[in-house]
């Protein structure tokens, strides 16, 4: 999409355009009812409930709404306010007339959101539940596919697909190849056919093949999903009053600074001791910094597309960072526990983000514990090694902190803590630097522990500094896009590192490809009427 | 491929059923749930015999055999017009090909949706008509009634012939699919909007069978163009039946005006409910639904996958081979009119191939159009001056860019509350549809006619209408 226009993230429940949050005790419903007007650049309609960035950013919301202001809430009922169509995916509109970058982020947040689903029933008994009560095809199996359960209309006409190979000649985008094989289990020749057929599968087959889990009748069909709903809610141990609200986001505690080529991100430290974490509620410093973080990085990454090196840096005092993290993690309660979960899928978003992400750690810096992890999230660490730049007599120097924040509670998307992904297989150097945790690390104990990339002194480092930012931007962006997601998720595969990697990979060269892209490719033939002409030779 | 149906089979047929056994087989396991259906979701009325019409061939002569037939035995079965070697494909990319006689793998999926769509339509009236034997207004409309039936049927038969034989397991899942869905059933309604509405009276049923089947022949029409050769020839022999339900619609409606315009001269007035006639007004008002309703069945003006089923070769023009267009539609434009949020048509211009739905409603239009001249020229030849309309295809709409829209039968944009409030004028209320089904009292005395239907000019097959069309217990 060539556009202007600049995309906010900020939502309300009572704005939504598109979704319609009801909340019923411990049931929510989630209803699907896209404004076909409503997209968020012209030049499309949304029709059969399929959705675009602007819808998914409302049910982005509406899921953070969900775990922080609700914790009541049990399951999540995702169904369709429209008749006979439960969603019909992506719109296929929008992504024909997108530029090749805005369908990549596109489908990385919508990933995102889906991964935050089921991260919602993992972590905080809040089980998702698809109620399909329609004709639901590609992205919106995808949404359904994310949910814990999926239910099907049994109307001897309603169908789940994928049909994005046979008509589109692109691949279901939002890991829908992924978890119908991973997460469903569903036998890969079966996954084949299924993938392969424009038209789907209904009823008894969707369940036979594991497609779906039950089919509902139609008749009484809301009834028996809310009784199925309320089932479900009992098994969950989910306990929680008092949600606090998500109010309108201030920007205290994140600055960002946009050049062309680099954008700055600072995050700034507590200013004061933790207070009660329900009472400070979206206050709170670590739940308002998350936010802010979050913020940023959805907002960079959707509107500064060619700012193509991202510096972090951080300011304020560790010890006060470190004490509100514990007030975190020391709540021991379901808030504690949702911001923790939120700062880790706010630094997931980091880790999969296709910019250069550099840490640069200065005096007055505050790059500890959870802070610590944004420096480990970045592809390169530079410390200054000597006074601050503009004040060569003070005595300060930058130090890291090592606390438990850097062994388990933010584990990457391959499974793994950042220090486990950073020294992969180095049993005996992670042991060391579990036994490095809660004390100052000088300059020379970071190097020493292979914790920065270099620490330059005061008289080496802004040369450094900018030879490193020059080269870097000097670089070809595509190269090192791959090379760098290559780089941050070593070891395992996971369900999300084959979403973010091994799928995103193959949809961004298919993207690409003429088959899909050229001016006779499926995509872009799609509702013309005309068939693709495919280039037949096999790459 | 013989001509001559034989009808020694069990199922009889003309695509020599029994030298494929598998077929057979499959075929022979889905009639008992054939009947079942039938006795279940058919005619209410039990008789002894009906004086019915059955193909004993496909060809010119003789594919009208009129007897006795007690319904249950009918013999359904699968009748395909005779091949022409030579056909060649009309349209789309394919043009100029020879058809094809099995299915392409790659419109496998397009063409079984294609055939289930239409085969879902065909019992569906079955269902919706299921009760009319109990109040019809003459041993020939009864007569009628069950010929529209047993065709119905027979159609199903023919979509289900395809789905079994071209379409392997997955095909005889589907042909046992549309047994399972039923006209207005909450749990698995069938398909389309219009076969979900009740047919409760015998008004309905002929603005149905003038309507709605009248869609279904432009279906036919388009689905007889098709490239799959199979699919062509079994409705170009659906079509020839169709024709009979459309003339029982036809002059079903002008037997109910020629009626009412007796009673309006013999009584001297236009309210001829009191006389045991159905006001012109509210004959408008049921004109005004059906067409309506069935104007929905065509889809959506704008539609994609119209214009993929063309490309392909799956699904043509209303008479394609007439047509002198290059028969790719890739570089014709057509103009489309939209309701606009401020009240106004707006004319849109449009590649033509995304607009075929629209293509084809318009050659439907202009077919209904001719009942309707009928029906007024009736009016006019008794002296009466009042004239039946078609409402502007924007009224009433549930389905393509006029949904959302609040149109009148003239074509005006108006909110809600003028829509709300013109309604008991443009559409049957309540009252009207308990008028007409008072009026509603069985008549099965031979020769002998209810009071708000005249008597047909012709009976069927040259017998006069006092033939004892239907022997009943």
């Amino acid at each position: 999409m060539t556009t202007t226009t600049t995309v906010t993230f900020d939502r309300r429940p009572d704005e939504y355009r598109h979704w319609r949050l009801h909340v019923d005790g411990e049931v929510a419903w989630l209803e699907l009812d896209v404004d076909e007007q409503g997209g968020l650049v012209p030049g499309y309609e949304l029709k059969l409930n399929s959705y675009d960035l602007g819808v998914d950013i409302e049910l982005y919301d509406a899921t953070q709404r969900l775990r922080f202001e609700h914790p009541e809430v049990r399951v999540v009922v995702v169904t369709s306010a429209k008749d006979k169509v439960f969603c019909a995916g992506a719109n296929i509109r929008m992504l024909a007339a997108s530029e090749h970058h805005w369908k990549v982020n596109f489908c990385k947040f919508t990933n995102e959101t889906r991964n935050g689903m089921e991260d919602a029933t993992a972590h905080s008994g809040q089980t998702y539940v698809a109620a399909v009560n329609g004709t639901c095809a590609g992205g919106g199996y995808e949404i359904a596919l994310a949910c814990e359960k999926i239910l099907l209309i049994d109307d001897n006409s309603s169908t789940v697909a994928l049909p994005e190979v046979p008509l589109l000649g692109v691949l279901p985008g939002t890991g829908g190849l992924t978890r119908v094989v991973d997460k469903r289990r569903v036998r890969k020749d079966l996954a084949d056919v299924f993938a392969t057929r424009p038209d789907g599968v209904k009823g008894k087959t969707a369940v036979d093949w594991r497609l779906v889990d039950e089919l509902v009748p139609r008749q009484g069909f809301r009834e028996a999903v809310e009784k199925r709903a309320r089932e479900i809610a009992r098994e969950s141990d989910r306990t929680g009053e008092g949600g606090i609200e998500l109010t309108p986001l201030e920007h205290r505690y994140v600055d960002i600074e946009v050049g062309k080529d680099q954008v700055t991100i600072t995050v700034k430290g507590p200013e004061n001791d933790p207070g009660d974490l329900h009472e400070e509620g979206a206050n709170g410093w670590f739940l308002a910094m998350t936010r802010e973080l979050d913020d940023a990085i959805l907002r960079l990454r959707t509107n500064e597309v060619e700012a193509g090196t991202w510096i972090l840096k951080t300011q304020g005092d560790p010890e006060k960072v470190l004490a509100h993290e514990q007030a975190v993690f020391g709540a021991k309660d379901w808030l504690g526990n949702e911001i923790t979960h939120y700062f880790k899928r706010t630094l997931k978003r980091l880790d999969v983000t296709s910019r250069t992400l550099i840490a640069l750690i200065e005096p007055g810096s505050c790059f500890a514990g959870s802070l610590l992890e944004l420096a480990l999230a970045a592809d390169r660490q530079y410390l200054l090694d000597g006074p601050p730049i503009d004040d060569e007599d003070s005595e300060e120097r930058a130090t890291i902190r090592l606390s438990e924040a850097n062994f388990g509670p933010f584990p990457m998307g391959n499974g793994l803590t950042r220090l486990q992904t950073r020294f992969y297989g180095d049993e005996d150097h992670l042991a060391w630097l579990a036994r490095e945790k809660d004390h100052e690390l000088s300059a020379a104990e970071a190097v020493e522990l292979g914790l920065v990339t270099d620490a330059p002194d005061d008289l080496d480092w802004e040369d450094e500094i900018r030879i490193a930012l020059e080269g870097r931007a000097s670089l070809s962006p595509d190269a090192l896009t791959g090379m760098e997601a290559n780089h941050r998720f070593v070891g395992p595969e996971t369900i999300e590192t084959k979403i973010f990697g091994r799928l995103a990979a193959w949809q961004n060269w298919i993207f690409t490809r003429p088959n899909a892209a050229g001016p006779e490719g499926a995509l872009r033939r799609y509702g013309t009427g005309q068939k693709a002409v495919f280039d037949r030779k096999r790459v | 491929m013989p001509e001559k149906i034989d009808y020694d089979a069990k199922i009889p047929n003309n695509v020599n059923l029994s030298e494929d056994r598998r077929l057979q087989r499959a075929l022979e396991g889905w009639q008992p749930k054939f009947m079942h259906w039938w006795g279940e979701m058919g005619p209410t009325l039990e008789t002894q015999g009906v004086y019915l019409r059955t193909a004993v061939s496909v060809g010119r002569e003789g594919w009208a055999h009129f007897d006795h037939v007690n319904v249950p035995d009918y013999r359904w079965g699968i009748f395909l017009a005779e091949r022409d070697p030579d056909r060649r494909i009309a349209f789309g990319e394919h043009q100029g090909e020879p058809v094809w006689q099995q299915v392409p793998g790659e419109y496998r999926a397009d063409l079984q949706r294609l055939i289930v769509i239409q085969g879902d339509t065909e019992p569906a009236s079955v269902e919706q008509q299921k009760l009319l034997g109990l109040t019809a207004p003459s041993l020939y409309d009864l007569r009628n009634l069950f010929q529209v039936n047993v065709e119905e049927g027979r159609h199903l038969w023919a979509m289900v012939y395809l789905l079994h034989a071209y379409f392997g397991r997955e095909g005889r899942d589907e042909a046992e699919g549309l047994l399972l869905r039923n006209s207005g059933s909450p749990d698995a309604p069938r398909i389309l909007g219009a076969f979900n509405e009740e047919t409760a009276d015998w008004l309905a049923f002929y603005m149905f069978t003038y309507f709605t089947d009248r869609d279904g022949k432009y279906q036919l029409g388009t689905l007889k163009e098709s490239s799959f050769d199979p699919l062509s020839r079994t409705c170009e022999f659906m079509l020839k039946e169709e024709a009979h339900h459309m003339m029982v619609g036809t002059t079903g409606v002008d037997r109910v005006v020629i009626r009412s315009a007796e009673l309006i001269r013999e009584h001297d007035t236009l309210d001829i409910g009191p006389h045991g006639g159905i006001p012109l007004d509210l004959i408008q008002r049921y004109i005004n639904f059906h067409y309506t309703v069935s104007l929905d069945l065509f889809g959506s003006e704008t539609s994609t996958n119209a214009a993929n089923y063309y490309t392909a070769g799956l699904k043509g023009r209303w008479q394609e081979t007439r047509r002198r267009d290059d028969h790719k539609l890739t570089g014709d434009a057509r103009t489309l009119e939209r309701p606009g949020g401020d009240g106004t048509w707006t004319t849109e211009e449009m590649q033509a191939i995304l607009l075929l739905n629209l293509d084809l409603r318009t050659e439907y239009v202009a077919d209904c159009q001719t009942g309707v001249k009928r029906w007024n020229k009736i009016l006019s030849d008794a002296g009466i001056d009042h004239t039946f309309r078609l409402p502007h295809p924007g009224f009433n709409r549930e389905v393509g860019i006029n949904s959302g829209h609040h149109v009148t039968p003239d074509g005006t944009i108006v909110d809600e509350r003028t829509w709300e409030a013109g309604k008991p004028k443009w559409l049957p209320t309540t009252e009207d549809l308990t008028f007409v089904r008072s009026l509603m009292h069985p008549v099965y005395e031979r020769g002998k006619i209810a009071s708000w239907v005249a008597p047909p000019r012709q009976g069927i097959n040259g017998k006069p209408f006092d033939y004892e069309y239907v022997y009943l217990t």
